[in-house]
């Protein structure tokens, strides 16, 4: 329980009231202001707040109107603020192409994210259930396969998927992303879900053997159940990473079918126009919400998830 | 289905490696020319660039964001109050894309409005720190957005190596008198060995891999100064048309991944499933 | 002059008391076990002593010197681990060196300390490896060293055995004792959980409970007459068998419990002879004597056995007495079955008598 934090800030103080005191009784007296602590907090504030800085300055400079950007500098608040910059950013923003905002990415990211999610999910679960309890030969091997393909650069993959999507008849489409997003968070989910049910007692399975459930019976009434952390953290994995891929999108999509990355940097780095810079912090903003949201509400089943889902390309 | 990814996985590797021996052009054609892509990747300056930037940017990144996230893992770790919200504060910009990173980094670099803009307008006018238009520091640029986005999940690996070291390893290291740098130096970096390396696989995959910042920070200019390897491969192979180029610099890129994954993964798995 | 003095030592974190006014006063020499079941604050106390825990209020001395704030590694102590705490990437030798190194302890005397310490746990050729390589037992023999090796008056020995499988720990409890014999002028303190631990190792044991200390005293005293029901109910193995009832005062008190009417002539009283009307009556179950030695005692009743425990040496007889469950131990050769009745008897001097209310010794 002991901690060498609470130790040494205390050590500071012991040592002014040594020479004070001859009859040193009770709790050490401790100064809430010890260098210690003022170099524990005053750096951890500094760097927040140079953490925070990039998130303040997109807020602010999305709720300001151009002729104020002109003036201002990135970190003043803004004097008059407006909501127009958003509105822009979500219906009426121009990619060089077309002129409807990011709404459609928006859309398209969302029918890319949810299925490839759910599929990838149902799949990666049950192969990690099914190789859980099933050892077979080269098992090792297998999985060292697996996670070194978790590391192999997209790079190499991109041209021959095409090639198959196009002989799919799905290259450009929706379904197409969907398929590369299920395959690609294969290798890694599958990981995760085996090394968790490995780690489930193996008389559970007996035990459910015995009274008689099968397979699916298994799976379904007695390790999903069991299981919710984990999928809440595959979820996590999934859904932040599907949501913020850029690669895979604008390789295998069409600007029609662009997901919201790809459009985000459509509108932000196309060289036509006057640049807008607070659509362009709205839009950008609006883009990493749902991460965001999802960061901030999953909270430390997030850590748990980026500790495993780090590997991930 | 784990199958068919392996399929695809391994399948489309060797497709490419394969073809990354071949002059395709517009489309993937099977003549052989041996090593040709290979000597003109060589000596191609875009390439070479690329590589430069890569290893500027992977050794500062690797070093620093190891540092970062150490430290600020090692202060995190300090029994301090408001934990959770210096943890919350620092990984949230690892749930960004690198798209949104690199938008965000490139509107608070922009030489009118941004930070240098700021620092002269309080009264430093020769200020001069504008890395997006300047072909020497560029690469800096994109590091300390990288940096940004990137060291929170160093940190949290960090605090899960500190937190995982015996708390009876604290005590004898106090009752014996070692100072605490000393403890952490000499006896808890050392016992950190494996979170370390672990880290540092993935912080380099992670590297080599550096796409998105680039296209969405910088688009690789100004000229090429700070072209990456994953963006001549894009380009290579969708916009300037010559596929075969492309295959080979995606084989090269990995080559370099095999180097740094499979020590480690031998290392790290090799040595556990044995033991199974 | 004592060795370690602790007084009115308060601990809290934060609104929950962990150790309340708590007072110890140790001899130069003494060997004192800390006993207790876990969440009792041994542990914590001992953080208290050797500074790794900031006290609330109180103070503490080491050799008369008052040691309340001072750093862990200026008060004089030595510590033992339960997780043995080595330094996993340094040597035996490495781990003995390092905290003298820090002290600037001159080299030629840090080589002849660890050479002694090394010949005395019989750990010299264990020098040059790391801990990774060493057994359970050779680990904390060299985290022994470790405190050893500071030339320190007092060791702390944080539940050092509670890791290692039966047969170790019962080889190293003997390596503590003998290592406290030689180094009889070392001041011991020693938590465990462990009753025989305690009761081998021990010159004194105080035991705890809910962050206070609930009787010190020599292990047999704390065997023989416990101060309160906890205690005697804590020490012993099988446990104290416990029996409620009223007491019936006069010249001739009597302990009744459902049909069996025990005398209290021959009970010492330590409480003046006030007696409340409940009590309970604690009696071991190596104290009961069966069949033919049961006739000589002062107190003997029929009662019919209900399990027989052999255990090799010994044999636990479960039964009823006064309509209360009752368990005695007898010779593993006296051969009985269940079902059998038996006469059992023993002698009230030896038992332990509580006020039912405040638990406390009568």
């Amino acid at each position: 329980m002991s901690n060498p934090a609470t130790l040494a800030v205390t050590a500071a103080g012991a040592d002014a009231a040594a020479g004070m005191m001859s009859d040193p009784r009770g709790a050490r007296p401790r100064k809430i202001l010890s260098r210690r602590n003022i170099f524990i907090y005053g750096t951890l504030t500094v760097v927040a707040l140079y953490y925070l800085l990039p998130l303040y300055v997109m807020v602010v400079t999305s709720l300001k109107g151009m002729p104020e950007i002109r003036v201002g500098n990135v970190f003043a608040p803004p004097l008059e603020i407006t909501f127009e910059p958003w509105v822009k950013a979500w219906a009426k923003a121009c990619t060089g192409l077309n002129c409807d905002g990011l709404s459609r990415g928006f859309w398209n990211s969302v029918r890319i994210t949810v299925p490839s999610v759910i599929i990838s999910i149902a799949i990666a679960s049950i192969n990690g259930y099914a190789l859980a309890n099933w050892r077979f030969k080269g098992a090792n091997l297998f999985f060292t396969i697996l996670i070194v393909g978790a590391f192999i650069p997209y790079q190499v993959m991109i041209y021959p998927v095409v090639i198959i999507l196009r002989e799919l008849g799905v290259y450009g489409t929706l379904t197409g992303l969907v398929i590369v997003h299920t395959i690609f968070g294969m290798p890694i989910n599958t990981l995760l879900f085996r090394n968790y049910f490995a780690s489930v007692p193996e008389e559970l399975f007996k035990a459910a053997r015995v009274d008689g459930a099968g397979f699916w019976g298994i799976y379904f009434r007695i390790m999903m159940p069991m299981s919710l952390p984990i999928f809440v953290v595959a979820m996590i994995i999934q859904v932040t990473g599907i949501w913020n891929d850029f690669l895979f999108g604008v390789v295998y999509t069409k600007p029609e079918t662009y997901p919201m990355t790809v459009q985000l940097n459509n509108i932000v780095n196309s060289v036509q126009g006057v640049k807008e810079y607070n659509v362009n912090m709205a839009a950008t903003i609006i883009t990493g919400l749902v991460p965001l949201l999802v960061y901030f509400i999953s909270g430390k089943l997030f850590v748990r998830g980026i500790a495993a889902g780090a590997v991930k390309g | 289905m784990i199958f068919t990814a392996l399929v695809v996985f391994l399948g489309g590797t060797i497709w490419t490696i394969v073809y990354s021996f071949t002059n395709s052009k517009l489309l993937p054609r099977l003549r052989f020319v041996g090593l040709d892509q290979y000597d003109r990747l060589w000596s191609t300056p875009r390439w070479l660039a690329s590589i430069e930037n890569l290893f500027i940017y992977g050794i500062l990144s690797l070093i620093l964001s190891l540092l970062i996230g150490f430290i600020l893992a090692a202060l995190l770790d300090q029994k301090i109050r408001f934990e959770d919200t210096f943890r919350t504060i620092f990984l949230y910009p690892f749930a960004l894309s690198f798209i949104v990173t690199g938008l965000v980094w490139q509107w608070l670099l922009n030489p009118d409005f941004g930070v240098q803009s700021v620092v002269r307008s309080l009264g430093w006018d020769s200020f001069t720190f504008n890395p997006l238009y300047d072909q020497r520091i560029v690469i800096y640029g994109l590091l300390i957005a990288g940096l940004w986005q990137g060291t929170g999940l160093v940190m949290c690996l960090m605090l899960a190596g500190l937190r995982g070291i015996d708390e009876d390893i604290w005590k004898a290291a106090r009752v014996d008198g070692i100072p605490m740098w000393k403890t952490y130096l000499f006896i808890v970096v050392p016992m950190m060995r494996p979170v370390f390396i672990t880290t540092l696989v993935i912080i380099a995959s992670g590297i080599v891999r550096l796409y998105d910042l680039v296209v969405a920070q910088t688009s690789g200019g100004p000229g090429h100064a700070s072209e990456v390897p994953a963006k001549y491969v894009y380009d290579y192979m969708f916009a300037a048309q010559n596929l075969g180029q492309g295959f080979a610099a995606s084989t090269m890129m990995l080559l370099s991944v095999v180097i740094v994954v499979v020590p480690w993964a031998y290392l790290e798995f090799g040595g556990r499933d044995r033991r199974v | 002059m004592a060795s370690v003095s602790i007084r009115n030592l308060d601990l809290s974190f934060g609104d929950v008391k962990v150790l309340q006014n708590l007072n110890l006063e140790i001899e130069e020499g003494e060997f004192l076990v800390l006993l207790g079941s876990s969440g009792c604050g041994k542990s914590t106390l001992l953080n208290c002593i050797a500074g790794l825990l900031d006290i609330t209020d109180g103070q503490i001395f080491i050799n008369d010197h008052n040691v309340t704030w001072e750093q862990p590694k200026d008060r004089g102590i030595g510590m033992v681990f339960q997780s043995y705490a080595l330094y996993p990437q340094m040597t035996v030798e490495g781990n003995l060196a390092f905290g003298l190194k820090n002290a600037r302890v001159p080299r030629d005397e840090i080589t002849k300390r660890i050479k002694e310490t090394a010949e005395l746990l019989h750990i010299e050729p264990l020098l040059k490896r790391k801990p990774a390589q060493l057994s359970g037992g050779q680990r904390q023999r060299v985290a022994i060293g470790r405190a050893l090796v500071r030339d320190v008056d007092i060791f702390l020995f944080d539940e050092p055995l509670s890791n290692l499988d039966a047969k170790l720990r019962a080889e190293l409890r003997v390596e503590i004792k003998r290592l406290h014999q030689q180094l009889d002028s070392n001041t011991m303190i020693y938590v465990t959980h462990d009753q025989i631990e305690a009761m081998t190792l021990a010159d004194r044991i105080a035991i705890m409970r809910g962050g206070a200390v609930q009787q010190l005293a020599a292990p047999h005293t704390i065997y023989d007459k416990p101060l309160n029901k906890y205690v005697a109910g804590f020490i012993g193995s099988p446990s104290i068998n416990f029996l409620d009832g009223t007491i019936e005062a006069g010249t001739n008190p009597v302990f009744v419990a459902g049909d069996s009417r025990i005398g209290l002539n021959r009970y010492e009283f330590s409480n003046g002879g006030t007696m409340p009307e409940k009590a309970t009556f604690g009696m071991r179950p190596e104290h009961v004597a069966v069949g033919e030695q049961a006739s000589g005692q002062p107190f003997t009743a029929e009662i019919s056995i209900e399990v027989v425990e052999p255990m090799g040496a010994d044999t636990l007889v479960w039964s009823h007495l006064g309509g209360q469950e009752f368990r005695f131990r007898i010779d593993g050769q006296t051969k009985l079955s269940s079902g059998e009745k038996v006469i059992i008897g023993f002698d009230p001097a030896r038992a332990s008598l509580f006020d039912a209310d405040t638990e406390l010794r009568l």
